[in-house]
């Protein structure tokens, strides 16, 4: 018989080869050691964050009151998944916590006050908000204004338009029984739906994860090897099936947060597995190399700048639903910092051409379990400003801390 | 090989007449003249600044002339984007390379034109990227890994087989040997030589007097931004050298002439 013939990509012999769980274990350290920090930090905060507040009050670890924690996490979770994108390019929209307001102030006014129909109402604002995006991406691309100048111009102007249009009441209610305020407050799913999409995220990994090592085999290439992928599945279906399980002691898991994870899926696919999230990481690592290739970079920043806006709005939307009125104050205070944090804490780089989606769900986990524990603590706002623009240092500290390892070790 | 003339190889691929390209006060390019046939390698030499790296993103469609017209395949074009001059099948080695740091070799390859756009077909580019490199005889140990933890010589190597990729009808190669050794120069001259065989029209810019004379059909000097003469590849070196910097008594010419007075003493 013939001996199997040398996998392609196996063929250099400085290479060395990482098999099995063992060697996949030693690749990720090799990662972490130059500065691949991946999704590393961000646990390691969760579990620090959960250890220390729950030993201050037990309440912090009740099953209702991480539900509620889900139900907040949810609406700034949508503004910091749009961060991610405008992030990816080195580009950053400092004006998300305005359009938000605004988005909420639109809301009330059209659909409350004006009688539009809900759905029009929310797709004015989402509209206004892909809007606003494009003004954005407009300004870069024709002007070459930065968007840090940009969106700080937008987010006064922002507020300022939402200021207006709720008027001198300055705040409008949203009806209880809506659809809209029980979405944003009290559909959960039902426990049986929640153990289901609990079990799908590792049956999916095992499905495509086994389709993949097949079309390698086929075309002679290696592949990670079995044993990894299963342990990656088991891994992952016992943490998300325990989570469900803890969630229905309490009320169940949000429809909402359900939603918010569902787009994250979606922009992680967006961004890893088709052509448009390959230039999304493209222009954000070298803009000019991505122009010679034939990338249409302005196309690019637009897109990315008015998926930041809409989502935003779509953010903005459910916090008015989550607290049943459309006001002056939403979407200020620390909305904005809160939103690029958690991309940034989850490991999206302020340098640009370096993030996942997952980073805008791992990080606003960590921001919102933060700010859940110090309001149990009874702690004022002023100590949790203070608290999270601590945190948000040290994410950044990190971050550029990894970056130059990673430049020192040839990753950059 | 013998030397066909001009008129027998059919139209020119690309036909330059009077491009000239101004960056405010300097004048980079003025009044340039040249034609590129199918199966000809044309070596551009000249200087430090004398322009060639100008020329070639002029062609690639990075930058627009300030005037003058090119000719693709008998047809006036505007290269107004880079991805017009890759739609028309002229490819380009830049000499700052143009990768991406962030992405991987096969991301790198692929950019711009990745296999099946709404679900990339990363199996499918990985092979192909393999089969790529294998032709250029490249030593680079995994496809998977940042174009930042690649060497000087394997960042052109990935630069050379991106051009390749889309099947090109012309490729500029700017300075594409000055990072590698010489295995892989060689590879790199034999690979010319292979696509000028299949009817590619070749634009080489180097410094490297040997290796321009081993490869090219003909030698279009560039002196301060203007033609300055055209030359068959068996001229001499002084010759070449002296339409380079544009005089016959020139440092180059001084420092041999030293040389050998000093191996007479
Ligand atoms: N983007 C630019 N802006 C202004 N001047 C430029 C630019 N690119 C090139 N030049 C000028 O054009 C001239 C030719 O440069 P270049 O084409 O890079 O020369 P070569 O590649 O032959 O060494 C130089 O004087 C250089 O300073
Ligand atoms: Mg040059």
């Amino acid at each position: 018989m013939d001996p199997k013939p040398e996998a392609l990509d196996r063929g250099d012999s400085r290479l060395r080869h990482d098999e099995g769980l063992l060697g996949a274990a030693r690749a990720f350290f090799d990662r972490v050691r130059s500065g691949d920090l991946g999704m590393l930090p961000v646990l390691v905060g969760l579990v620090v964050i959960s250890t220390v507040f729950s030993t201050l009050n037990p309440v912090f670890l009740a099953p209702n009151n991480l539900v509620n924690l889900l139900f907040d996490a949810a609406t700034v979770g949508f503004i910091s998944l749009g961060i991610v994108c405008v992030l990816m390019l080195g580009q950053i929209d400092l004006s998300v916590g305005s359009m938000s307001g605004l988005a909420s102030a639109m809301i009330g006014v059209l659909w409350v006050n004006m009688g539009w129909p809900l759905p029009a109402a929310i797709a004015a604002a989402l509209g206004f908000g892909a809007l606003v995006g494009l003004l954005y991406g407009v300004l870069l691309n024709r002007f070459g204004m930065p968007s840090f100048v940009s969106t700080l111009a937008g987010l006064l102007a922002l507020l300022g338009l939402q200021l207006y249009i709720l008027g001198p009441t300055g705040s409008i209610n949203l009806p209880y029984a809506s659809v809209l305020v029980r979405f944003g407050q009290i559909y959960v799913m039902p426990d049986w739906l929640s153990y289901l999409l609990a079990l799908l995220p590792g049956a999916v990994l095992v499905y495509t994860g086994l389709r993949t090592m097949a079309r390698r085999r086929a075309a002679n290439l290696s592949s990670p090897g079995l044993s990894v992928l299963l342990v990656k599945a088991l891994v992952l279906t016992a943490a998300l099936l325990f989570a469900a399980y803890y969630l229905n002691l309490g009320r169940g898991i949000p429809w909402m947060f359900g939603l918010f994870v569902a787009l994250v899926l979606a922009m992680n696919y967006g961004l890893t597995r088709t052509q448009w999230g390959r230039s999304m990481f493209a222009v954000g690592g070298n803009a000019e190399a991505a122009r010679r290739s034939g990338i249409d970079v302005r196309r690019v920043n637009v897109s990315a700048f008015m998926l930041c806006s809409t989502l935003a709005a779509l953010g903005g939307i459910l916090a008015s639903a989550r607290l049943a009125s459309s006001s002056q104050q939403a979407g200020t205070g620390d909305v904005n910092l809160n939103a690029i944090a958690a991309a940034v804490i989850g490991g999206t780089s302020l340098f640009g051409g370096r993030g996942s989606a997952y980073s805008a769900l791992l990080g606003i986990l960590v921001i919102q379990a933060i700010s859940n524990g110090l309001t149990l603590l009874n702690l004022s706002s002023s100590l949790r400003y203070m608290i999270t623009g601590g945190v948000l240092a040290i994410a950044v500290i990190v971050d550029s801390l990894a970056r130059q390892s990673r430049v020192s070790h040839g990753r950059a | 090989m013998t030397l066909i003339s001009a008129e027998e190889r059919g139209q020119p691929i690309l036909r330059l007449r009077g491009v000239s390209k101004q960056f405010g006060a300097v004048s980079a390019l003025a009044d340039i003249e040249l034609d590129i046939h199918p199966g000809e390698v044309v070596a551009l030499v000249g200087d430090n600044g004398a322009g060639k790296s100008t020329l070639v993103k002029v062609l690639a469609g990075v930058h627009q002339p300030t005037s003058g017209t090119i000719e693709f395949m008998g047809k006036p074009v505007t290269l107004d984007s880079p991805s017009k001059a890759l739609d028309l099948g002229i490819a380009t080695v830049f000499q700052d390379l143009a990768l991406c740091e962030n992405l991987d070799v096969v991301a790198n390859l692929f950019l711009g034109h990745e296999l099946s756009p709404w679900r990339l077909d990363e199996v499918g580019m990985e092979v192909r990227a393999w089969t790529l490199l294998r032709e250029l005889a490249a030593r680079i140990p995994s496809v998977r890994e940042p174009i930042a933890s690649l060497s000087g010589g394997q960042r052109q190597t990935v630069a050379i087989a991106r051009s390749l990729l889309l099947d090109p009808k012309i490729i500029m190669l700017d300075e594409p040997t000055a990072a590698l050794g010489v295995a892989q120069t060689a590879e790199v001259l034999n690979l010319i030589e292979r696509v000028r065989d299949r009817g590619l029209g070749v634009i080489i810019i180097s410094h490297n007097m040997e290796d321009v004379r081993a490869v090219a059909d003909r030698i279009v000097v560039l002196r301060l931004g203007r033609n300055n003469g055209t030359f068959p590849a068996d001229t001499s070196n002084h010759e070449l050298v002296a339409a380079i910097t544009g005089a016959t008594e020139n440092s180059v010419s001084r420092r041999q002439a030293r040389k050998q007075q000093e191996a007479q003493e």
